[in-house]
């Protein structure tokens, strides 16, 4: 699985990150490393894959029982790089 | 007092018959916590500790006491205790200050624990040896130019060097049980769904568990019996009332021997696992070789599910309601330039490995397959079960290696988990005990031995855990 620069780069845009150009060098060798590795997964279901998310199944429950207004919120305000009030700040997106 | 060898079970003892009192024993502890601090195990000692020995104080006078009651614990990093930071040994969180406090610590602050700090990680649990940490290494005591393991090594290394009674981590593919053999403590990792994960610092959360670290099987299972049950704020916890199977004491020991012999295992480990089989056939139990082919590929599976859940798990962190924030020029930029530069390495590089498979086009190439695997896995196990009680393998495939030895390689510090991370897959729970000592120069290494049960098979590890510190040697290979 050869893995090229520009998919680095696609990459990490999808994920949010920000990363020097010797570092883009040394993600794409490690990342096609690992996924030659990983890979192997696709040899053993070659035969009996039917494409399937699993057993596992998120479990919800009914959204009841709010606790009282505002008894967190200082506490997690207080958490934000920047407020304005009882609100979050971040820079305009348009 | 020897406090080093001190376990809870004694020191409950001594505390409850007024031989010493809590906040005596938490000062020698902490003493210990100083004393030791070249180790870099703890990334802080709590100010509170006072305080808190107080309380246990008043409920062992008031005799409500606990087996809990007045022990001095050390909490990994990534475990919220309310008011305290919880930074994941990352700089993306290291001035988070927790407003709530985690399932696991509610349970032990209700039982009269002492926390006494909280320990060194790898980054957000990713790695096998707390050189990940954004706050430096921690150190084995058995040997200060060796990785303690990881990623819990703050609190295994704590407690092996008798700054602590007891320690809590978490485990999502070895990250007790492979700390604890490498620092000779034991270390369990409960079925997932025993321990509530509320309030976890979370990592990939189909694997992670949160589990004691302990001097002994017993005090492994106070603490265990401490934090277990079901909690509301964590939809994966099992109710107390789910229908389990009973137990009874394990008698056949199956191991996948030609898993064992892996490449890459090392010889002294081979042999002193062979030993240990030796020592429990001693004490009455019958070894059986199994096939498991599937384990073979446990951490194909594990490096595409752990970074596919790492990448969404870790969106969260976006420089605007927590964290780390460095500003750019638009929002985009502050997203950009604050994930760029409050995430370590390794987890950079997880998060984008974990972008790439679940990427459009291919995701079921490698995620899909993964989660195939991962119920083939499963099965093999539950198969495998039907025949035998309990499974054995060595924990690690190596002792504790140097420093530096693997960072630079991340595939070959991935291997040292081949014989945890199917555990996590599989979701059950597992022991490590020490098992002996290797010798390297004037060091003595330890290793463990892996006891593996089915799901909610907890008593059957303690049980072959016991027996097994009774008949083990102390030999050194």
């Amino acid at each position: 699985m050869a893995i090229e620069l520009k998919d680095v780069e696609h990459l990490l845009g999808l994920a949010r990150i920000a990363v020097s150009d010797s570092e883009k060098e040394l993600l794409r060798h490690d990342l096609e490393e690992i996924l030659a590795y990983v890979s192997q997964v696709k040899d053993v279901t070659a035969e009996l894959f039917v494409p399937t998310a699993g057993e596992l199944r998120n479990v919800m429950r009914e959204d009841e029982n709010p606790h009282e207004s505002g008894i967190f919120t200082e506490d997690i305000l207080k958490q934000a790089p920047a407020r304005d009030g009882n609100r979050i700040s971040v820079k305009k997106i348009l | 007092m020897d406090i080093k060898n001190l376990t809870i079970k004694k020191a409950h003892e001594l505390l409850v018959n007024k031989k010493m009192s809590v906040l005596e024993l938490a000062n020698e502890v902490t003493k210990m916590a100083k004393e030791s601090s070249d180790l870099n195990a703890y990334l802080e000692l709590f100010s509170d500790v006072r305080a808190q020995a107080e309380v246990a104080q008043k409920m062992i006078d008031e005799g409500t006491a606990t087996l809990m009651t007045g022990i001095p614990l050390a909490m990994k990093d990534n475990i919220l205790i309310k008011g305290k930071i919880a930074s994941a040994s990352s700089k993306m969180l290291e001035n988070y200050v927790a407003t709530y406090d985690a399932g696991v610590t509610k349970k032990l602050r209700e039982a009269g624990a002492i926390f006494i700090g909280r320990t060194n990680m790898d980054e957000f649990a990713m790695g096998g040896s707390t050189e990940n940490s954004a706050f430096g290494v921690t150190k084995n005591p058995h040997d200060k130019t060796r990785v303690p393991g990881g990623s819990s090594g703050g609190s295994a290394a704590a407690l092996s060097s008798g700054a602590a009674l007891g320690a809590l981590g978490t485990d999502t593919g070895g990250s007790i049980r492979q700390p604890a053999s490498f620092c000779g403590v034991v270390g369990l990792k409960p079925t997932y769904g025993m321990v509530s994960r509320s309030g976890l610092i979370s990592m990939a959360s189909s694997l992670d568990q949160a589990g004691p670290f302990a001097k002994t099987v017993e005090d492994a299972e106070i603490i265990f019996d401490c934090i277990k049950g079901h909690d509301p704020m964590d939809s994966t916890s099992y109710p107390d009332d789910f229908p389990r199977k009973n137990f009874n004491k394990p008698r056949v020991i199956g191991v996948p021997t030609e898993f064992v012999h892996a490449k890459g295992v090392d010889a002294r480990v081979l042999k002193n696992f062979e030993e240990s089989l030796e020592q429990m056939k001693k004490a009455g139990y019958e070894v059986r070789e199994i096939s498991l082919p599937s384990l073979a590929h446990g951490l194909s599976v594990y490096y595409i599910l752990m970074p596919a859940e790492v990448s969404s798990n870790l969106a969260r962190m976006d420089g605007v309601r927590y964290g780390y924030h460095r500003d750019g020029a638009n929002l985009l930029e502050d997203y950009m330039r604050s994930r760029g530069e409050g995430f370590g390495r390794e987890v950079r590089r997880r998060i984008l490995l974990g972008t790439y498979v679940l990427s459009s086009g291919y995701y079921d190439a490698y995620y899909g397959r993964a989660c195939a695997v991962r119920e083939m896995l499963k099965k093999d196990f539950e198969k495998a079960f039907e025949d035998v009680d309990i499974i054995a393998t060595p924990t690690t495939p190596t002792p504790a290696f140097k420093i530096g030895e693997k960072s630079s390689d991340p595939l070959q510090m991935y291997l040292a988990d081949i014989f945890t991370v199917p555990v996590n897959i599989a979701g059950v729970p597992a022991i490590s005990v020490p098992s002996g000592f290797v010798s390297e120069g004037d060091a003595k290494l330890p290793l463990g031995i892996q006891f593996i049960a089915p799901h909610f098979g907890e008593d059957a590890l303690f049980a072959a855990g016991k027996d097994f510190e009774k008949v083990r040697g102390n030999a050194t290979i």
